[in-house]
């Protein structure tokens, strides 16, 4: 089925952003829709493959390759083409639980090992995700299912982030009473307060899907904190089972000189606070603003991206991305081949505003911070970069060396600490007793879950460690079936 | 001497089943002859001249390991009672007068004990029916010449004579007699008894008229063996002769034909059907003439007989039961009535009639039949056995296998004929002459009122009413029903879907990695754990589309009876057009009411509470509701799964109505009922052919339309409504079980349903034996437990605890999914496999290998179920044999150009050149530009090139360009089916290779259509070396049961090469169902082969190759312990070359330029001939180390070593548990002289041929000089492939342009043998006066034919036969004139000859695609079918061409313009001046009233295309830029 010709017959195209200085003026989704006829035609892309790498979803070279949370894309984009939108989100849902933040958010390996891919421009996967999801929603397809019955059994879920969610979701769908405990005061966690909402529509598109989980009989408990607000042992007294899925939110930090300052922050600390404020319109205030500021980002990630773009809109005065890596190639090298993660350049929204804004991209590469330099308020006020090169170490591992003669100082009234992640929270996990593996993690079998202490299931970043959300939705579906089959001696779910 | 204790001897014959062997399969084919004086004169010289045909047959025979020990021969005559008389009287006893005793033709135990216990057992039957033994002979016999197998087994010979007792009214009655005590005899004393030396006891022949003399003999040997041959008193009228080729050489002197009635050269393919409905129905047979006496007969047919000696069982009955023997013969090889264009009414209803009584014995045949006073001939259907006849001016009749095998003067000569197919010839002695088919068939089709009988009892489904009331659709929900009937996703998309859009079979491409269904983690449908049989060599598989006359999808419900005394309501039976039914045909099925037709509906499911036991109380319950059915009257039994709930899941469809269907045969009741389905399960091609091939008469698979309707409310159907979707579907469906029956050679329905064709693989002997009985499943597996587990594991998805997951699973067994089927071939392994040869990284290639060779998580295959005993002590790395010299005997696999690109195609080429290995050239020829060297020393020359059916591009310079030959009898992917190339993929390149067209569509015919049979093989090997004697000649099987045995008769047909491939291979385009379900995997292809050559002692004399998804070094290790000295690699080196299995070959949208001519897409290959090497290279590595692990130096020395296998002891799988890998790894007791790999080169005897021992001396000037030669000679038929040798050597010499014409000019005197001028080149010019067999011209590269009559001969020439079948078969160049008419399929895609002949049989011009070809003579029957190219001008005096002419292709038009009227005449003037043709002449002389009666038979796309080529010339283009530019506006105008 299909239209076999299709990748032949027609280009890549993704539908058109908002121009970046429209855009930067509020906080709304920064993407067009595609028409519909335009859509079919990137669905006819599709090559139906024998092997759709796209939906493999395999760690290669260490990195994603394909979807991992195994999406049917090739089923969907054939239905798309032949405009069988209904049909299409069916199978969608079928594989994920939420398509409307992986379409929104997803760094889409699935396009990274498109076998168009392999000599072409890969199949626009990730909106063609987007816009089945979205119509979904739009024609009412979206609707609340509750089980016909429920077991009895009662299921804590402890974080609403991705992980948390879909585990939620899945337990709900068998039958069990679940409980989600988020510590911040709305539900969703990384995809509440850590994706700003020009990314992900917090109204229109995440508690959209968490009133329909509270329709479904998923209870959220927010602003509690197992192990300081609800004790621990509470939570194994009363549930039948604990699915732990409270991430890797421990920031990486840059122990410089000066990194007592203020000014410097971490990045999810003004993320967060951020679209808090713009929730409540900015009644409370509290955030960290940026206007008027010179703001230098440290980590040329999607974080890094992410506080960029907010800057911007909060009307920073200047704006440099420090990243310690060297600037990609425009095109695979021989040594990351297909279906590899594509390690290549790319201009995302935040680089895109700011070129807009200032005239160039704001990232510098192969550069570190050496030093932040404080006013004597004790308020940064620049910080000291330096070039650096990577070479191997005696061990032969790839290690930065400062670049002598390249130092440089920025103005920097604030600094943003974007780079990375070093594992979940410690204190919940000691206090329940699970054991942790070399980097911190929760101690879990993959596609298994379960913990040394019976009854608990570890998924999502507390367990694999700082990941994309997409393998969190496939950890947290893992763990419901495993808790399901746990609980029940036997699972429906996949 | 032997005590009395002993057990008593037994003949040594076919060794027992062992291993993987079983003598079930072995096969046998063959010459047959007779001669016959018209008038009943008898004579001794009719016995001579009946010993002299069978000699002049010895090459159709063939012998085994040992020279002097053939495969059987034999000779039936009358009774000679003078001679009798004389013998008789010296040992003391006086006959009666002929016809009051009866003559036994008996094999005794060598032992005279014994032999003495049998006669007195034997004579005590005789007694007991109430005749006189008068006396015993023993026969005298020579055995000096026989060799020593045939010694060891040879039994005593003796006769007996049975005194007829004068109550026997008539003479019927007395052999009737005769026939009961054989039966008995063979009863109580070979089978039933404990007698000592039992078994010896065979009867050849025991009765009044005729006499069998047989034995396994070499045709020269019978009458030196049998003195009394000699005798001149021996006389008789008629006497029929059989020579024979069997796949074995174990000692069997009762296998030798002729049969009591019978001889037989072809093969019965539905047998095990025909066998099991004559079981079925003789529990109830009634017999006036028999009375009490039918009891003694039963069991009718002996299973240890050949098919030809069953045959000949149930016909023997037909004919003691009272009907003539021509009749009988009508009944069971009926001509193909059901698509006849002008069969008259009478004779139609004939056929109808009988149909309702037994069906067709279907399968390639030519049958020779006799009573003694009444001896004739047969061919089935399809014609697919030769036979010719001289009639002289003094009586006699000669026919045989092949014209010329008894010299007779020219002037002696009245007439010339070949049998047609369907036609019967009769010559009855006692009138004195022959009846010819019509006026035989009259006689029998008007004995009885067949119409009047048929219009009142016999039933049309389409004439029943209307039902009362309509099918209910089900009360749930589709998407549940699905569910519980395993529906996955893709079955929608890719198989109910396509079928109910397209009316076709969906097709896929590069072959299958997933899985053995018992390897399996998912529940599997139990049709998975069946296979498919095909045919290979033994019998042709047939063309369904191309030769649709001769099939018939209708099929019967109701009770069988009247076989032996039919009464006009025997017909009463319900016809279907085809077996699938909408829901409206079942109902009036259901609903019948007319009399004499009750219906009961049973339910087929079991409580799924109960648990997995509960399914065989189920099928109990099942049975005994049958029993009371039909007890109480039911004659159509409906199987009915409707009933599905939350507690009741639906039992296995097959199992149900398999089982059904056996338990009916036990019970003797089957033939009182027909078996209907209505199931939710059914919804492919393969789940109808195995319904229907274990019984079933017709199916409901209302699932599959209801999934239709969901299909067209989603929106996935679009453009239809529920009447035409559900009509395609249905056509689909039919049109693949069409397929799937013509794979195995059988052309109808009826005869096809309960024929099971099909091998289980995975199942236990107890369901086995109990619910599909006498299928073959060799290597155990589950049992009803973990079936009914599969069928609650379903039931589960459909009814669950929580709606949690209710889509349709995506299924994955076609592409590769996460959630789906495990495939060897996924995205690690292939990333990993090219990442390794790109870079050239031994550490990735092994992270590859591990991946592929560890199946402890997904089992796959089953050698991955073998784990190697490695030696205690391993040898050093440096002792074992290179990699350098492990990798020549590596071979890529056989990949046409043209399935995939030029670049791919010759990257193989090279690599495979630099590593001294061989590349295949596939099925579609070669460019000689390839021939030449590259510039770097790189050649692009495929070593191997293939001979497939198709015989693209095979010319004598491609042949003299091979080191390898090989002969494609089957693919991987689509065993026994042929292929088609369309238009559009007919690049002006690739015609080019081809000899074909640029955009005309090319048809690979299924069959090779000069092999027919076992025999034919022999000879197109034969051919092949002739055309170039330093190649190799290699033959391709696919794995399946009864490989081993097919591959003994290749060795014994003298290949060098045996390669046995796996099902699981295959790259090219082909249907789904052929993909997953035709053939078997090769391990046990492999094993089978080895065990049976080493059982035969052949396994020293041929290699042996492997092939199939082979990924790794393991793999090969485990295909030599297995037995494979050599292996071909195919997808695994694609996939080095950029392959990611897109499986998209047959849209030719291969995005990585593979597997496509799309010059876009070919740009962006980006294979390199040493990824390929670095792959091989890798594996040679690795299969190094393994074997320096096993303590092997070199790779002939583990060939066969299953003793370093063992099952591999961790598995612990649910299903794999209950496999038994004994059968592989077993190994045949064989001496220390017996061969295990091969060490001796093949005598392929080319130095007894014409060629060598005259005609290169003869043409040596004109081979190393270019000049002219000229010599006449005499010829007889067993001089063979005349010319080809010499043709050959002048290709090698000259080129392909050859040398001027007529530079080698040979005339021949007398009856050519087969494949005349075979391959011959431009230059030479063969003449023959006389006759000439089969294969004249085959592969014509240039050369010219000239035949006609000897001067003298008075009978005229366009009226009688002159050459064989199948002349100019691939024929590529040249001329050929034929004066006189063809037998069948003349110029059988011919693309490129000239030719001028004055009439021709049935099929002609098949599959053409070029060349012209005059027939100044009438056409026969499905004349230009798949003739896609090319022209034939009929001279159509009758103007009757149009009813016989096969018009899918074609268009008939006049001869009108001018250059073409001229070219014709031309034609037909150089046929005059050759050949002094009286019809050319006649025509000639009055030419413009003739050129109005000439057709032109026109393929339309090959007109359309020389339009568009005239066009682009006419607008300025030249050349290979005009040839493009047509392709282009053709392509683009969506043709």
């Amino acid at each position: 089925m299909g239209k076999p010709t299709g990748f032949l017959e027609f280009k890549r195209e993704l539908p058109s952003d908002r121009a970046p200085l429209e855009r930067v003026a509020d906080w709304k989704e920064f993407h067009h829709h595609l028409p519909e006829a335009d859509l079919k035609k990137q669905g006819a892309r599709c090559m139906d493959c024998g092997i759709p790498f796209c939906h493999t979803g395999q760690l290669v070279s260490g990195m994603a390759s394909g979807c991992p949370i195994h999406n049917l894309i090739p089923e969907w984009n054939d239905l798309i083409y032949r405009g069988l939108w209904r049909e299409a989100l069916d199978r969608l849902h079928k594989t994920n639980n939420f398509p409307e933040f992986t379409g929104r958010v997803c760094p889409a390996p699935c396009e990274g090992s498109c076998v168009l891919g392999i000599n072409d421009p890969p199949v626009t996967i990730k909106n063609i995700e987007c816009e089945i999801i979205d119509h979904g929603w739009a024609n009412g397809w979206v609707t609340a299912e509750t089980p016909k019955q429920r077991t009895g059994k009662k299921v804590a879920v402890v974080g609403s982030g991705p992980a948390g969610l879909s585990a939620a979701a899945q337990l709900n769908k068998a039958g069990h009473e679940v409980t989600v405990f988020e510590r911040a005061d709305r539900p969703g966690g990384l995809l509440m307060y850590g994706i700003p909402n020009m990314k992900l529509d917090k109204n229109e598109v995440v508690l959209r899907r968490l009133n329909l989980l509270e329709k479904e009989g998923i209870k959220f408990v927010c602003n509690t904190e197992i192990g300081k607000n609800y004790p621990a042992e509470k939570l194994l007294k009363e549930f039948d089972a604990v699915v732990l899925a409270t991430g890797a939110t421990k920031p990486r930090d840059l122990p410089i000189e000066g990194r007592q300052l203020k000014g410097i922050h971490f990045a999810m600390d003004f993320l967060t606070a951020n679209t808090r404020a713009v929730l409540d319109q900015h009644k409370n205030g509290g955030f960290i603003d940026a206007n008027g500021k010179d703001v230098v980002v440290i980590g040329g990630g999607d974080t890094g991206t992410d506080c960029v773009g907010t800057s911007i809109r909060h009307g920073c005065k200047s704006l440099v991305q420090v990243e310690i890596l060297p600037k990609p190639p425009l095109e695979r090298t021989k040594d990351n081949p297909w279906p590899e993660w594509p390690k290549t350049y790319k201009l995302d929204y935040g680089q895109e505003e700011a070129a807009a804004k200032f005239g160039t991209d704001p990232r510098v590469y192969l550069t570190t911070a050496t030093k932040f330099e404080g006013d004597a308020n004790g308020q940064v006020k620049a910080v000291h970069l330096v070039q650096i090169e990577w070479t191997k170490n005696d061990k032969g591992q790839f290690a930065p060396k400062n670049v002598p003669g390249t130092e440089k100082v920025l103005p920097a009234q604030l600094v943003l600490l974007a780079m990375g992640f070093l594992g979940p929270e410690q204190p919940l996990l000691e206090s329940l007793g699970i054991e942790r593996d070399a980097r911190s993690n929760a101690r879990a079998e993959f596609e298994k879950y379960t913990t040394n202490i019976p009854k608990v299931f570890a998924a999502g970043d507390c367990r694999r460690g700082q990941s994309l959300v997409v393998w969190a939705f496939n950890e947290g579906r893992g763990a419901a079936r495993e808790c399901d089959r746990y609980l029940m001696g036997a699972t429906d779910l996949p | 001497m032997q005590t009395a204790k002993q057990i008593g001897s037994k003949p040594p014959g076919a060794p027992a089943k062992q291993g993987l062997y079983d003598p079930q399969f072995e096969h046998d084919s063959c010459g047959i002859g007779f001669v016959v004086n018209m008038k009943g004169k008898k004579s001794h010289q009719i016995v001579t001249d009946g010993l002299q045909i069978l000699v002049n047959l010895d090459h159709r025979g063939a012998v085994g390991h040992e020279p002097n020990t053939g495969d059987g021969a034999g000779i039936l005559i009358q009774t000679p009672h003078e001679f009798l008389l004389k013998v008789t009287a010296k040992l003391g006893f006086k006959l009666p007068a002929l016809g009051q005793y009866g003559v036994g033709m008996l094999f005794l135990p060598p032992n005279l004990l014994e032999r003495n216990g049998v006669k007195t057992a034997f004579a005590k039957i005789v007694s007991a029916e109430g005749q006189t033994l008068l006396g015993w002979r023993d026969i005298p016999t020579d055995n000096s010449s026989l060799g020593k197998t045939a010694v060891e087994a040879e039994p005593h010979m003796a006769q007996v004579f049975i005194g007829r007792n004068p109550e026997l009214k008539d003479e019927a009655a007395f052999e009737r007699k005769l026939y009961v005590i054989r039966k008995q005899a063979e009863q109580k004393i070979r089978y039933g008894s404990k007698l000592d030396g039992g078994k010896w006891f065979y009867v050849s022949s025991l009765a009044a008229r005729t006499m069998i003399y047989k034995g396994m003999l070499m045709p020269e040997q019978v009458a030196k063996y049998y003195p009394d041959l000699r005798d001149e008193s021996m006389v008789t009228a008629l006497a029929l002769v059989h020579s024979r080729f069997s796949t074995n050489t174990f000692p069997s002197w009762d296998r030798a034909h002729p049969n009591r009635y019978i001889a037989h050269n072809g093969e019965i393919n539905t047998l095990r059907g025909n066998v099991n409905w004559i079981k079925a129905a003789q529990a109830n047979f009634k017999s006036p003439l028999f009375g009490k006496d039918i009891r003694k007969v039963i069991p009718v047919i002996n299973e240890d007989g050949s098919d030809s000696a069953q045959f000949d069982n149930c016909l023997e009955l037909l004919v003691m039961a009272g009907r003539e023997l021509p009749h009988a013969m009508m009944m069971m090889i009926p001509e193909p009535w059901e698509n006849h264009e002008s069969m008259d009414a009478e004779r139609l209803a004939f056929y109808k009639y009988h149909s309702c009584l037994i069906e067709p014995w279907d399968g390639p045949a030519s049958m020779a039949f006799t009573d003694g006073i009444r001896i004739g001939a047969c061919l089935d259907r399809n014609g697919l056995r030769p036979s010719r006849y001289y009639v002289t001016k003094d009586d006699v009749v000669i026919m045989a296998s092949e014209a010329g095998v008894l010299p007779i003067a020219p002037e002696r000569i009245a007439s010339k004929g070949r049998l047609q197919p369907g036609r019967m010839f009769l010559i009855d002695t006692e009138q004195g002459r022959i009846i010819a088919d019509e006026e035989l068939k009259k006689k029998y089709t008007s004995a009885q009122p067949y119409r009047e009988w048929l219009d009142k009892y016999h039933v049309l489904l389409e004439n029943l009413p209307e039902p009362a009331e309509h099918t209910k659709t089900s009360q749930r929900k589709v998407l549940q029903m699905q569910q519980a009937f395993g529906y996955t996703f893709e079955d929608l998309r890719l198989i109910v879907g396509p079928m109910a859009r397209d009316g076709i079979q969906p097709l896929g491409s590069m072959g299958t990695d997933t899985p053995l269904a018992v390897l399996s983690n998912k529940p599997q449908l139990l049709y998975n754990y069946f296979k498919q049989l095909f045919a290979q060599v033994t019998n042709p598989p047939i063309d369904p589309i191309r030769e649709e006359i001769v099939t018939a999808t209708n099929t019967m419900v109701g009770s069988r009876g009247g076989l032996l005394s039919p009464k006009p309501e025997s017909c009463a039976l319900i016809r279907l057009e085809q077996p699938i039914l909408t829901n409206e045909e079942l109902e009036k099925l259901r609903q019948v009411s007319r009399p004499g037709f009750r219906a009961a509906t049973l339910p087929i499911l079991f409580k799924v509470a109960e648990g997995e036991s509960n399914l065989e109380q189920a099928l109990e319950e099942l049975f005994t509701a049958a029993d009371e059915a039909i007890k109480a009257g039911a004659n159509i039994i409906i199987l009915s799964d409707r009933g599905v709930s939350p507690e009741l899941a639906p039992i296995p469809a097959l199992l149900a109505m398999a089982g059904l269907h056996h338990h009916l045969i036990r019970t003797g009741t089957r033939g009182r009922t027909g078996l209907v389905l209505e199931s939710g399960e059914p919804r492919e091609v393969h789940h109808f052919a195995l319904l229907i091939g274990y019984g079933c008469s017709a199916i409901n698979p209302y699932l599959a339309y209801e999934t239709i309707d969901d299909l067209i409310a989603e929106g996935l159907l679009t453009n239809t409504d529920h009447k035409t979707a559900v009509k395609k579907f249905v056509k689909a469906a039919i049109k693949g079980v069409v397929k799937t029956m013509a794979k195995m050679g059988i052309s109808t329905v009826q005869s096809y349903r309960g024929a099971q064709i099909f091998e289980a693989v995975g199942l236990n002997s107890e369901v086995v034996e109990k619910y599909f009985t006498w299928t073959p499943s060799r290597i155990e597996g589950i049992g009803l437990g973990v079936i009914a587990g599969e069928a609650i594991a379903r039931h589960q998805r459909a009814f669950p605890r929580e709606a949690v997951n209710t889509e349709l699973e995506a299924g994955g067994q076609y592409q590769w999914r996460d959630s789906g089927e495990y495939h060897l071939f996924n995205p690690q392994t292939i990333h990993k496999l090219q990442t390794a040869c790109r870079l050239g990284s031994e550490k990735i290639y092994r992270e590859y290998a591990d991946l592929v060779n560890n199946q402890a998580k997904h089992l796959c295959t089953l050698r991955g179920l073998l784990d190697f005993k490695f030696a205690e002590t391993a040898i050093p790395l440096e002792e074992v044999e290179s990699v350098e010299s492990i990798v020549k005997r590596f071979k890529t696999g056989a990949m046409s150009y043209g399935s995939i690109s030029k670049e791919a195609h010759e990257t193989l080429a090279v690599a495979m050149n630099r590593l001294g290995g061989k590349s295949n050239t596939g099925e579609g020829g070669e460019d000689p530009a390839r021939y030449t060297l590259e510039p770097n020393g790189d050649s692009k020359n495929s070593a191997i090139k293939q001979v497939a059916s198709g015989r693209f591009g095979v010319t004598s310079n491609y042949l003299v360009n091979a080191r390898e030959l090989q002969i494609k009898l089957a693919q991987g992917a689509k065993p026994g089916e042929g292929g088609e190339l369309p238009g559009k993929k007919v690049f002006p390149d690739i015609a080019k290779t081809r000899g074909t067209t640029a955009g005309v569509g090319l048809i690979s015919p299924p069959p090779h259509h000069d092999i027919y049979s076992i025999e034919d093989l022999a000879e197109l090997i034969h051919d092949l070396k002739n055309s170039n004697r330093d190649a190799r000649i290699s033959v391709k099987l696919v794995a399946e049961v009864g490989v081993g045995t097919v591959a003994a008769g290749v060795a014994k047909a003298h290949a060098d090469v045996v390669l046995i491939s796996g099902h699981d291979g295959g790259t090219g385009a082909s249907p789904l169902s052929s993909i997953k379900h035709a053939g078997g995997p090769w391990e046990l292809g492999l094993a089978e082969t080895h065990q049976t050559l080493v059982l035969n002692n052949l396994r020293s004399r041929i290699y042996v190759e492997a092939d199939g998804q082979l990924k790794t070094g393991r793999d090969v290790a485990v295909a030599a312990l297995l037995g494979a000295e050599e292996f071909g690699f195919a997808t695994a080196p694609l996939v080095v070359m950029g392959c990611i299995m897109m499986r998209v070959c047959h849209l030719n949208t291969c995005p990585v330029g593979v597997a496509t001519q799309d010059p876009k897409l070919r740009k962006r290959f980006t294979g390199d001939a040493d990824h390929v090497v670095n792959f091989m290279k890798f594996i040679g590595m690795e299969l190094r180390e393994i074997m320096a692990k096993l303590g092997f130096r070199k790779l002939e020395d583990m060939v066969g070593r299953t003793d370093m296998l063992a099952p591999w002891k961790a598995i612990e799988h649910w299903k794999a548990n209950g496999l038994d890998l004994t059968p592989i790894l077993y190994q045949p007791e064989a001496g220390p002289e017996v061969g295990r790999f091969r060490q001796f080169a093949q005598d392929h005897g080319l130095e007894k041929s014409l060629d060598i021992t005259k005609l290169l001396d003869i043409c040596k000037p004109a081979i190393e000089r270019g000049e002219k030669v000229k010599a006449e000679l005499p010829i007889i038929n067993v001089n063979r492939v005349v010319g080809t040798i010499v043709g050959s050597e002048i290709t090698k010499k000259h080129g392909p342009a050859g040398l001027p014409e007529d530079t080698v000019h040979l005339k021949f005197t007398g009856s050519a043998g087969q494949s005349l001028g075979a391959f011959i080149p431009r230059g030479m010019t063969l003449e023959l006066e006389g006759d000439a067999n089969d294969y004249l011209g085959k592969g014509l590269s240039g050369g010219k034919i000239i035949v006609y009559p000897p001067k003298g001969s008075t009978f005229p020439a366009e009226e009688n036969i002159i050459i064989g079948n199948v002349a100019l078969y691939g024929a590529t160049a040249g001329e050929i004139f034929v004066r006189g008419v063809a037998g069948e399929r003349f110029g059988v895609r011919n693309s490129g000859v000239n030719a001028v002949v004055e009439g021709v049989g049935d099929h002609g011009c098949e599959y053409m695609t070029g060349g012209r070809v005059v027939v100044i003579g009438k056409a026969g029957r499905n004349f230009a079918a798949g003739m896609s190219g090319g022209v034939a001008y009929v001279l159509d005096e009758a103007g009757d061409l149009a009813s016989r002419c096969n018009m899918e292709l074609v268009a008939l038009e006049k001869l009108e313009d001018t250059d073409e009227i001229e070219e014709v005449w031309k034609l037909i003037q150089r046929h005059q001046t050759f050949t002094q043709s009286e019809r050319a002449g006649k025509i000639l002389g009055d030419w413009k009233n003739f050129i109005p009666k000439f057709v032109k038979v026109m393929p339309q796309d090959y007109k359309r295309v020389l339009q568009s080529l005239k066009k682009v010339q006419s607008q300025g283009l030249t050349g290979d830029e005009a040839i493009m530019a047509a392709f282009e506006e053709n392509v683009k105008g969506g043709h």
